[in-house]
């Protein structure tokens, strides 16, 4: 029997492509339809961002920072200031610390709802579970609003506490949030966990195991999801994050539905955050005064929390002077993606696409 | 026997009022081809153009309906309730660019939106949709009109293939690969649904079909129904099998190139596609244009396609996308057998009928009585498959273990 | 709490394998020869030792005469970190060994310093440009580096 000749061939995935989420693009290597090889593009949202802060004082940094990941402003924020109150050691009142992982929880149920929304529509549910996650991820960010003007880009806060404290009407509606949030994750579930057709689609596809997670530097809801028990607000507790009790949801293999359900049952979490921390916040300054232009004495630091993404970190080395010396950011979407290849390599292309959705990139961090 | 033609809009009908019209002119014989044709012209005419428009309300209504599965509002600003939006679209398409990338296959590039929309349409033509005056009105009366609907359906395949080859375009090419695969794969299915109808009524032609059922056919055999309707929402590449167009992976698929008045003839046979397989699952499994008496025949049949198009809708809003080995493992390993085991089920049922005499005075169909009774068992078999597929095939698969800590990690914290 | 271990520490520690490895130590971190890092690392994360298995991020800074490259390590098991730094000699044609084949964390990262920073990981096997386009002329987080 004669042989019909085939042979692979090569389809950019991107710079513009509806799922690839922003301008990142996949050089992939197509047999058929099945994956052979495959090299991620990065760089076309590259703004320099590490060079622009090495002119900037300390306090104007802190809005480039939001246009990193900019669907989790807060943070990128709560990372950045806390490496320069490490760097220059001031003190944060406590009431600040709590308002900090107050909006910090709501930011990574905002990021949360958007990946697991984009998540389905790149299976293909046209949108309609992303319309539902957005309709809820507009109360939250009608919550920020009332914090401080921005829905988006927050620049919520200063080194030494936040810019403003809460207005009165704030907490009312954060309790009207928190308490109807549970039943809406409910509504959610039912579209979504138990669907024939999500399970199929999802359920053993893209593995990463634990062992390669942690060589590969994955962090966040990716390596829980790999069933490693790693979470910085519990192994390196940073606020007042030791003061509330809440779990760290675990996958048990690693495929694309335990990061799917991970982040889904974080939020559950993040609401049990926010409602013990309303209860133990008492009133009192929100803000230590700093000098205009913050001069951190001559030195180095390293300070991370654990975002919506990922383990976020900043490396700030400083030579006395009113801008850092050195800004470095660990950003946990471009570190993320380094096991990209292994994972996808040998699935079809409608698994590359979930696969991608799964690891839920934001390329403003990626690219920085 | 077939009913008599309605009052003026079949194709016989037409031909001799056109042969009357022009031996009143004065042409002689030699002129009768002309009655023909001009018969045929108005024909299509009228059908163009009311699918056209149709359609036209059709694109408004779902993009509506589907808003309001996803709570927004969906587009009301142009006429009362935004329905002049699809004109406004059209309008904008008409007036767009109509480019034709340099690489691609000119001829047949312009030649596969014709050729996705003229099978559409085509089906329209044997469907006994009833009117206002005449409850089983047609346009013709083919007495083969099933088996030219399965016929024309399946030229879909080679217009999308079409399409996607002539583009030049990897995504394009994908996209209709996917697309002959999906199409061939699922036409069988199809046509199973079709010949459990085909044992049951006796006949091919379309207004048989409807008279036969005394009884609707979806109460006879959900099997087939079920078949049938999973079959036709992969022909129409909706989700959860729309493979072919799988924008979240392929942008738009075999569409991907086209643009202007070339992109509106592929959008508006891929909005038809719903309309005429609603119109298809009515006649063949919903009783046509069958009802009670208060209404007439016409306003049931488009209530019965309204419900089809209603179901197809929340089908395409609420459900993800299957990948493909597992929209080709449906198609044989599930709807293949399913689509066998009903064919043999009703043909058993059909000749045990007719050794108890269940048959009715045409000597082809049952009698309700009967039709009554193998629904009865139909039904409880029907049930019962989708118990034991979806418990004990199914569930196994998807039990997740309990999650356990790694080893690797130790967050040095007592678990309380 | 994540414990900070000192660099006095773990030289302490790598000492009687790696004896003339380390450079230089203070509280805060450890110094490594270039030639020396790819071993120090392998020592480092060996499971039955020091278990540094998870390697937090690399970054380098531009101190004009030289270049220090900042490795932070976690160890997940006995969550403990560490900073561990190597110096380059020269502003041309620096050079450390890549760690990419022990960490495979380090793959993107080295990448990026290599186009931010031009510092050369020998070894690694796909060191391209990353966020600039190949054939961009220098490296711009250099402090010399006029835009």
């Amino acid at each position: 029997m004669a042989t019909i000749r085939t042979e692979p061939v090569t389809i950019n995935l991107g710079p513009q492509h509806p799922s690839t989420h922003g301008v990142f693009r996949l050089r992939v290597t197509f047999d058929g339809e099945k994956i052979v090889d495959l090299e991620p593009v990065f760089g076309y949202l590259h703004r320099g961002t590490e060079k622009l802060a090495e002119s900037r004082n300390y306090v104007q940094i802190v809005t480039l920072t939001d246009r990193m990941d900019y669907v989790a402003s807060m943070s990128n924020n709560l990372a950045y200031v806390r490496t320069v109150e490490k760097l220059s050691d001031i003190k944060v009142p406590e009431r600040a610390q709590y308002i900090r992982v107050i909006s910090v929880e709501l930011q990574r149920i905002a990021s949360h709802l958007m990946a697991t929304g984009f998540l389905l529509n790149d299976l293909g549910a046209l949108a309609t579970p992303l319309v539902y996650c957005f309709r809820e991820r507009e109360r939250i960010l009608d919550l920020f609003e009332m914090l401080c003007g921005a829905r988006i880009t927050l620049s919520y806060m200063r080194p030494g506490g936040v810019f403003q404290d809460a207005p009165e009407e704030f907490w009312g509606s954060l309790n009207t949030l928190i308490s109807d949030f549970p039943s809406y994750l409910d509504e959610l579930e039912s579209l979504i966990t138990t669907n024939e057709i999500v399970l199929a689609r999802t359920i053993g596809v893209g593995l990463l195991s634990d062992a390669q997670a942690i060589d590969s530097g994955v962090t966040g809801p990716m390596l829980r999801a790999s069933s490693v028990k790693w979470d910085l607000r519990k192994a390196n507790p940073y606020e007042i994050y030791d003061r509330v009790n809440f779990d760290v949801p675990i996958g048990s293999s690693g495929d694309t539905y335990d990061r799917y359900y991970v982040r889904l049952q974080e939020m559950r979490e993040s609401i049990k955050i926010i409602s013990q921390c309303i209860e133990q916040i008492e009133p009192g300054p929100v803000r230590t005064e700093t000098p205009f232009f913050i001069r951190p004495p001559i030195g180095e630091a390293y300070s991370s929390v654990e975002g919506p993404k990922g383990e976020l970190g900043f490396y700030m080395v400083s030579d006395g002077g009113i801008s850092p010396y050195r800004f470095k950011v660990r950003a946990p979407s471009f570190i993320n993606l380094t096991p990209l290849r292994d994972m996808i390599t040998g699935w079809k292309m409608g698994d590359l696409i979930i696969i991608l959705g799964s690891i839920d990139i934001v390329l403003g961090e990626v690219d920085r | 026997m077939a009913p008599t033609p309605a009052l003026f809009i079949s194709f016989e009908s037409l031909q001799i009022f056109f042969a009357g019209l022009i031996e009143l002119i004065g042409f002689g014989e030699s002129f009768k081809w002309l009655a023909t044709l001009l018969a045929g012209i108005s024909i299509s005419f009228l059908i163009i153009n009311v699918m056209v428009m149709a359609t036209a309300f059709y694109t408004w209504f779902e993009r509506r309906m589907i808003a309001r599965f996803q709570v927004r509002r969906g587009p009301n600003r142009n006429g009362p309730f935004g329905m002049l939006q699809p004109f406004a679209d059209v309008l904008k398409l008409i007036m767009k660019e109509d480019t034709i990338p340099d690489e691609a296959d000119k001829p047949v590039f312009t030649l596969a939106p014709i050729a996705l929309l003229a099978p559409t349409l085509m089906i329209m033509i044997v469907i006994p949709f009833g009117t206002f005056i005449d409850d089983q009105a047609f346009l013709s009366n083919l007495n083969i009109g099933i088996l030219f609907i399965v016929g024309v359906t399946s030229v879909n395949s080679i217009a999308i293939f079409m399409a996607g080859w002539a583009s030049r375009n990897k995504y394009a090419i994908l996209g209709s690969m996917r697309g002959a695969a999906m199409l061939i794969s699922y036409e069988i299915p199809m046509a199973l649904g079709i010949t459990s109808v085909l044992i049951l009524s006796g006949s091919l032609a379309m207004t048989e079909i409807v008279s036969s059922q005394s009884v609707w056919f979806i109460l006879v055999m959900p099997m087939g129904f079920f078949v049938f309707m999973a079959a036709s929402t992969a022909e129409m590449s909706r989700t959860p099998f729309d493979q072919i167009e799988a924008e979240s992976e392929l942008g738009s698929g075999y569409n991907t190139e086209y643009s202007g008045i070339k992109f509106a003839v592929l959008f508006l046979a891929e909005f038809m596609a719903p309309l005429v397989t609603a119109a298809v699952v009515t006649t063949l499994f919903l009783g046509g244009s069958r009802g009670f008496d208060f209404l007439p025949g016409g306003i049931w049949f488009a209530l019965k396609m309204f419900i089809i198009i209603f179901v197809l809708l929340w089908f395409r809003s609420t459900w993800p996308r299957l990948r493909i080995d597992q929209i080709m493992g449906f198609a044989w390993k599930t709807l293949f057998g399913l689509g066998l085991f009903n064919i043999f089920l009703v043909a058993l049922e059909f000749s045990l009928a007719d050794q108890f005499g269940g048959l009715a005075s045409d000597k082809v169909s049952l009698t309700p009585k009967y039709m009554l009774i193998i629904g009865a068992i139909n039904w409880i078999i029907t049930i019962a498959i989708i118990l034991i597929m979806a418990n004990v095939v199914g569930r196994k698969k998807y039990t997740r273990p309990e999650p356990t800590p790694s080893p690797l990690a130790n967050m040095g914290i007592k678990e309380s | 709490m994540t414990k900070i271990i000192s660099g006095d520490e773990i030289s302490k520690s790598i000492e009687s394998t790696l004896a003339n490895a380390v450079v230089a130590s203070d509280e805060t971190a450890m110094w490594v020869s270039p030639k020396n890092i790819h071993e120090v690392c392998n020592t480092l994360k060996n499971p039955d030792g020091l278990d540094y298995s998870f390697l937090t991020a690399i970054s380098a800074v531009d101190y004009i005469e030289y270049f220090e490259i900042v490795y932070h390590l976690t160890s997940l098991r006995n969550n403990c970190s560490c900073i561990i730094k190597v110096k380059t000699s020269g502003r041309e044609n620096p050079e450390v060994q890549s760690v990419s084949d022990i960490w495979q964390a380090a793959d993107l990262q080295e990448r990026e310093i290599w186009d931010l920073m031009g510092i050369k990981f020998g070894g690694h096997p796909n060191l391209k440009r990353i966020l600039l386009w190949e054939g961009f002329d220098g490296h711009p987080l250099r402090k010399d580096f006029i835009g």
